[in-house]
This record gives structure tokens, C-alpha cells and sequence, in this order.
């Protein structure tokens, strides 16, 4: 895998110091801004070459507005933005442009993410033309080369989207990222949208071409197990906040931050006989009344009074990094079970769902 | 008439209580059947089948699961159970029959007059949609909505109505539901939405809930509290639901019972524990093996996949459906097209893998490694 987060020798590709994105909101008929969504308040994130971060988190956690943030695509009210030593959020015209084709985005929704009056062949284009990567004359060989790469047969550059498949579509739009060869692909929820046999393939996908490409990438997802399957590190974002940073492995065995265990213990597991449970109580509240002190505290089970007052900060725990007063006390269930789910067996004796059943299925 | 909504109104305490839950009980009386349903859609000069030959059953107390992919034909099976099939479609043959406590004929659905049917939608089944947001009507609070609905199935007074909607809330674990009566959907969070979406259905006590990718739209810790709180309602009101979804972890954590569908047709049907042990036609299979599972990672870049795409209902593949994305394929897949076979386990699957005569001809053991869930004899269903 990849080397451990907290001695990387080399400098990181992506360093992100204290974003902070707030969302006005407006009322009244002079639309005066009573308010903000504290969409981002407050992030350090490092993304060193070649790794990839996944940025995990519910509905109004801020993942995708840090993600946008990173690409500008939204512009950051403070904080500063570097990529490769240089201040992003600095650049203006012609530098802005050039350090533009380096970072690339994927969108979740391949309907919508592409022009439906475009060829395939025109929309991988598009990118190559306006940074004018390559003469003319070129470009075609390259757009054949780029739809290679990401596994579409070459006929498909004559179709417009809607004679695609989301799986296609989503395939195009990775081709369109490529296209300006960037060193940072920031992935939003890229197979949210797609069938389920349709994203194995796509995640493969990914994977390979982050390692075939020497890419990092920035992986915004809520589904842990995918991200399982991709991702060297994780952040845990909730409420614009970062709560939990570490290695992969290390957060899923050792999760940290209570909000992480139950995010875990949240989720569905494709075997019967094993109940995700409803750790938490309610739902986050709104980012634009977040709670005083650690924001997690309302919903927290192990929350005390000093949590109400005082934030925690991201310190060091473990092998990552957690912002919890209490970090640590609160164990994932299947540490007091053993197994996974032996004892909430509700539809009564299986087979072990744990035994080694994994069925495989080869392609071709 | 009177089988349909009469016993749908009848309160939950006079259903006997049992000495083994609704889940113990080998022999469930049977609610819904879905028998040979099909659907099609007028598609250039002709009509192309959407749903071909589907079958399926819900028992009283009983969560059976409806999976597939987009175009499988999952939600207009769901939606012909109540002839809410969107137009053009139309359903071409087929039986959809619901039934009354021992009443084991049950009534057709599909030739119930339009007038009957609208007692029976929202009455004796109630329907669960994926987004809320598009189901409550915004203008009008949660409790006008309850209230209307809850009149609209039964006469009694506004007061009294208004009492059962609180009570309908407090069900659904609403907090303050008093408050919550005089709130607009807009002031309400995704997952109370979709819960006063399950109070709605509820409000006329139906004996069977359709519920469509119910918790589809939340987040993962909203998802475990609504499927929590379907499988309590199921429990404490001996409620039927069909669920239908394209999340098998949904499935395993809430399901009796499965019936998965491929490009319009049922492939398998299978007690949960039955299909996640021993998954019988190659495409659950494959599906099964391409859902990542926490804590068992695939090599980075190996996930399982079933290669190839989702195929267009209307450009249904010769002989199986599958047969184009399938690992196990063999000539005979091209040519004809597969019965259901019933297995030893009593799932059903449609694949020629079961069928002892095509085992012998296509030497299937010995040519290759079939595994051992696939390689199981069945008898070809009628």
C-alpha cells in the first residue's frame, strides 16, 4: 500500500490550511444575509502525490463543498489552497488556467455532467482544444488514446450521451478528467449514480489508473466499503469539520471518533443475520446553526457537559488523527460481540455470516 | 369490495397472538400474488415487453425483497399492483390478487372497477416512495395531509382524525408529533419527511406496504433508523411490505424472503438467508460478489465484476437474458430461453445450469469449474 500519512518525507502535492466556506442566507426583500451555512469551517487536509484521500461524510458534512473548494470551482472565503508549493487561491487568468488542468474533476452524475449536443469524441476534445495541449491535427489520435485508457471501444466516439450507458457515460467523463493529464483527480461520489454491477467496474477503473498514472486523488463518498476498496487514507467530516484523519485500515479497524464508529456501525452489510443499528439518534443538525462546543455532541453517546462548551481540536490519537475530548472510549460493537452481528441473528440460526463464502465471479 | 377494504380496517389487536412470531411461522396466509405479470411499452412499431411472466408473493408479516437494476422492471411491477403502470405502458396479461384473512381466492386487482381500486390505493396497501420531498404536497401541513387522508378511508370526525394523526406520528417515532402536525413538509429534515411519508401510508391500516427505495435518498445513520422502524411497524401491525431496492445489504438486513429481477423477468427467488448462502443463477452471483463488504477488501483493482452493461429492456438478448454478461454461459443460453427450475433448497432459478438434461449434454461438471450453488438439479416449473 502506500506509505504512512504522518512521516511522508516529501512535501505534499495538496495542502489545504484553515478553508472556511460559508453560504450566505438571504431573507427579506433587500436579501440581506441573516445567517450562513458553515458549509466548510475550518479544514487541514494534506493529499501527497500518488495517494488517495477519501473525504467520507453525510449530507451537509461539507465534503463536497471542500472538494469544489480545491478546484475552485467555489470560492473559498479564507484559508489557503496550495498545490505543489504554490497558493491556489493567489492565481488569477492565465496562471489560474494553467494550474487548472492539473487538478480535474469527476462529477457523480454522468447525465448531467455532459454536454447532451456533444459527441463523445468532441467532449474529450473540448478540454485538450481550450488548453491547447496538442496541435489539431493531433488531437483526434489523442482522444482515440484517451478512450483506450479508460476502456471504451473506439466506435463510441461517434455517439452523442444519451446512446450511452451510465456506466459508458461515467467512463467519458473520466476520459474528459484525463484529458489534460492532471496530477489530481477529485472524485465526487463517481458511482453514487450507477448501477450495482455496473460499479465494481468503475471503481476498478479508478483504481488502476490511479496507480497506472501515478495519480492522487481526492475520493468523496459515503459508502464506506467502496471506499474500503480505494483509498489509502480517510478524513471523516461532520458539520464542515474534519473529526477523523488516518490511514484507511487503521480508521476502519480502529475508528477513533464516535461519530466514525457509528458511521460503521451504520452501515448495511450484504449478509442476512447482520442488522446495521441505529446507533445515533436523530439527524445532524443544520450547518447553519451548528452546536456549541464539539459539534457531534447532541447525538453523541458517550458525550459529557464538558463537550457542550469545549471544541476538541484534530490531535494526534493512535496512528491518525481525531477531534474528540474522549477519543478512543467509545468501541465499535463488534468488539464486545467477536463476531459481527452473531447476536442480533434476528432471522434466527445461519451459516456463519462471517464464514469464508466469497463468491467470484471472473469476467471473462 | 368488502374482503378488500373491510379487512383492511380491522385493528391490529385482532390478529391472534401466537405463541411464535409472524417470522416463525412456516406457513404465512397470503396477502398479495403477482402471477405471470406483463407490461409493455409501445417501442417503434410494436409494443416491447418491460415485465415478461413475473411472479411473486408477499405473506401477512412478511418483507420480500424486490432487486434489480435499472430497467430490470422492479418498479413497474410494484406499480401494476396497484395499476399505477405510467402511460403509455399497459399491462398485457398477468394476475394481481390481493387477499382477505382466509380468503384464499382474493380479488383481482387488475379487473377491479377504477372506483373500487382507489379504496384499495392507499387503503388496504399503502405505498412508500424513494423521494418524500415529491410526495407530500407542500402547500398543506403534514397534519391536514393525515387528517384528509385518514377521511378519505374511513368516516369519522375531524377531531377524531386529527387524534389518529397524532397517533400515526408517534408510531413512526416522530418526536413532539403534536407540534409536528402544524409543520409544512419544508420544515421538516429528510428522514422525518420520509417518515411522515410512512405515517401517510399507514393512516388507512393496510395490510400490505409497497415501499420503492424507501430509504434510498438518506444517509446511511437515517437509512439503519428507517429500516429499523419499518421492520418494528411489520412486527407490531403484522404489516406485509414489498421492498423493492437495488441494495442487496438492504435486503439482507431486512428481507424474509427475495425475488430478483433481470431485463423484465425473474431470475431467482429464494429465502434471504437461502439466496446470500447459496446464490443460484450466475447473475445474483455475480451481483453478490460485486457489492464491496466492509472489512473484506478485494485486492485494489480486483473487485469482482460481471463485465458488460445493463441491458435496454427493448434490446433483449436471443435465449437468456444474461446470457451475454454470463461467466458460466453455455450454447444452449444463446438458443433457447431458460424455464425457472425448482431446487432441493426451494429457491427457483432461471438458468439451464439446473436442468439435468442440459448438464448431461453440455458435460457441465467435468468441462468446467461450476461452483457448487450453481451446480444444483432442479425440476423445470410449470
Amino acid at each position: 500500500m502506500s506509505a504512512p500519512p504522518t512521516a511522508q518525507p516529501q512535501s505534499p502535492l495538496l495542502s489545504v490550511r484553515g478553508l472556511v466556506k460559508h453560504f450566505p442566507i438571504r431573507r427579506g426583500a433587500l436579501q440581506r444575509a441573516v445567517g450562513a451555512v458553515r458549509a466548510v469551517d475550518g479544514v487541514d487536509l494534506d493529499v501527497f502525490a500518488g495517494e488517495c484521500v477519501a473525504l467520507v461524510g453525510e449530507s451537509g458534512s461539507g465534503k463536497t463543498t471542500l472538494g469544489r473548494s480545491i478546484a475552485r470551482l467555489v470560492e473559498p472565503d479564507s484559508g489557503t489552497v496550495r498545490f505543489d508549493g504554490e497558493d491556489l487561491l493567489a492565481l488569477r487568468g492565465a496562471a489560474l488556467r494553467r494550474k487548472r488542468r492539473e487538478i480535474q474533476v469527476v462529477f457523480q452524475d454522468p447525465w448531467s455532467s455532459l454536454n447532451p449536443r456533444l459527441r463523445v469524441r468532441e467532449a474529450v476534445r473540448e478540454p485538450i482544444a481550450v488548453h491547447r495541449l496538442a496541435p489539431r491535427a493531433e488531437q483526434r489520435a489523442r482522444v482515440g488514446e484517451l478512450l483506450h485508457l479508460v476502456g471504451l471501444s473506439p466506435e463510441i466516439a461517434t455517439r452523442y450521451p444519451h446512446e450511452l450507458s451510465g456506466g459508458q457515460r461515467q467512463r467519458v467523463g473520466i476520459a474528459r478528467a484525463l484529458a489534460t493529464g492532471p496530477r489530481l483527480v477529485i472524485a465526487d461520489e463517481p458511482v453514487s449514480a450507477l448501477d450495482v454491477s455496473i460499479r465494481a467496474q468503475i471503481v476498478n477503473l479508478l483504481a488502476e489508473l490511479q496507480a497506472r498514472l501515478g495519480l492522487a486523488m481526492l475520493f468523496i463518498a459515503h459508502d464506506l466499503a467502496l471506499v474500503e476498496q480505494l483509498a489509502d487514507r480517510i478524513a471523516v467530516m461532520y458539520l464542515g469539520k474534519i473529526v477523523e484523519l488516518g490511514p484507511c485500515a487503521e480508521v476502519l479497524a480502529r475508528p477513533q471518533h464516535p461519530y466514525t464508529v457509528s458511521l460503521l456501525e451504520s452501515v448495511p452489510v450484504p449478509d442476512p443475520g447482520h442488522r446495521p443499528r441505529a446507533v445515533l439518534a436523530g439527524e445532524p443538525p443544520s450547518p447553519a446553526a451548528p452546536p456549541s462546543g464539539c459539534r457531534f455532541h447532541p447525538r453523541c453517546p458517550i458525550a459529557r457537559p464538558r463537550c457542550a462548551t469545549d471544541g476538541p481540536s484534530l490531535l494526534p490519537v493512535g496512528a491518525g488523527l481525531a477531534a474528540c475530548h474522549y477519543a478512543g472510549e467509545l468501541l465499535p460493537d463488534w468488539k464486545h460481540s467477536g463476531a459481527a452481528g452473531v447476536e442480533s441473528g434476528r432471522i434466527g440460526p445461519v451459516s456463519g455470516p462471517d464464514d469464508d463464502y466469497r463468491p467470484h465471479l471472473e469476467g471473462r | 369490495m368488502a374482503q378488500v377494504s373491510g379487512a383492511g380496517l380491522t385493528p391490529v389487536a385482532a390478529q391472534p397472538a401466537g405463541a411464535v412470531g409472524p417470522r416463525a411461522a412456516p406457513e404465512r396466509q397470503p396477502l398479495l400474488t403477482v402471477d405471470r405479470l406483463s407490461i409493455a411499452f409501445p417501442s417503434g412499431d410494436g409494443w416491447a415487453e418491460v415485465v415478461r411472466g413475473a411472479s411473486l408473493s408477499v405473506g401477512a408479516g412478511e418483507v420480500v425483497g424486490l432487486v434489480g437494476e435499472s430497467g430490470s422492471g422492479k418498479t413497474m411491477t410494484a406499480l401494476a399492483v396497484l395499476r399505477l403502470v405510467p402511460e403509455p405502458g399497459r399491462i398485457t396479461g398477468g394476475s394481481v390478487k390481493l387477499h382477505g384473512r382466509g380468503d384464499a381466492a382474493g380479488v383481482e386487482l387488475l379487473s377491479l372497477p377504477e372506483r373500487e381500486l382507489r379504496h384499495v390505493r392507499g387503503g388496504a396497501i399503502g405505498m412508500v416512495f424513494q423521494e418524500p420531498a415529491a410526495a407530500l404536497d407542500p402547500v398543506f401541513t403534514v397534519g391536514y395531509q393525515l387528517v384528509e387522508t385518514i377521511r378519505a378511508h374511513r368516516s369519522t370526525s375531524r377531531a377524531a382524525a386529527r387524534k389518529r394523526a397524532e397517533e400515526l406520528l408517534a408510531l413512526v417515532a416522530v418526536p413532539e408529533p403534536r407540534r409536528r402536525l402544524d409543520a409544512y413538509p419544508h420544515q421538516l429534515s429528510g428522514g422525518q419527511r420520509q417518515r411522515v411519508m410512512i405515517a401517510l401510508a399507514l393512516a388507512a391500516e393496510p395490510r400490505l406496504l409497497l415501499a420503492d427505495e424507501p430509504t434510498t435518498a438518506l444517509d446511511v445513520t437515517l437509512q439503519a433508523q428507517v429500516l429499523e422502524l419499518l421492520l418494528s411497524l411489520r412486527d407490531r401491525l403484522n404489516l406485509g411490505i414489498l421492498l423493492v431496492t437495488h441494495d442487496l445489504a438492504v435486503v439482507a438486513a431486512t428481507c424474509d424472503r427475495v425475488t430478483v429481477m433481470y431485463c423484465g423477468e425473474v431470475v431467482e427467488e429464494a429465502a434471504t438467508t437461502t439466496l446470500f448462502a447459496a446464490p443460484a443463477h450466475p447473475y445474483t452471483r455475480g451481483l453478490l460478489a460485486a457489492v464491496p463488504r466492509l472489512g473484506h477488501p478485494a485486492p485494489r483493482g480486483k473487485l469482482p465484476t460481471i463485465p458488460g452493461q445493463v441491458p435496454d429492456p427493448r434490446l433483449r438478448p436471443h435465449g437468456c437474458a444474461f446470457n451475454p454478461r454470463c461467466a458460466f454461459v453455455m450454447p444452449v443460453c444463446r438458443e433457447r430461453h431458460p424455464p425457472l427450475y425448482r431446487l432441493a433448497n426451494g429457491a427457483t432459478a432461471r438458468c439451464f445450469l439446473h436442468d439435468p438434461e442440459v448438464r448431461i449434454v453440455e458435460r457441465v461438471d467435468e468441462a468446467r469449474d461450476v461452483p457448487a450453488s450453481l451446480s444444483v438439479e432442479g425440476t423445470p416449473t410449470p
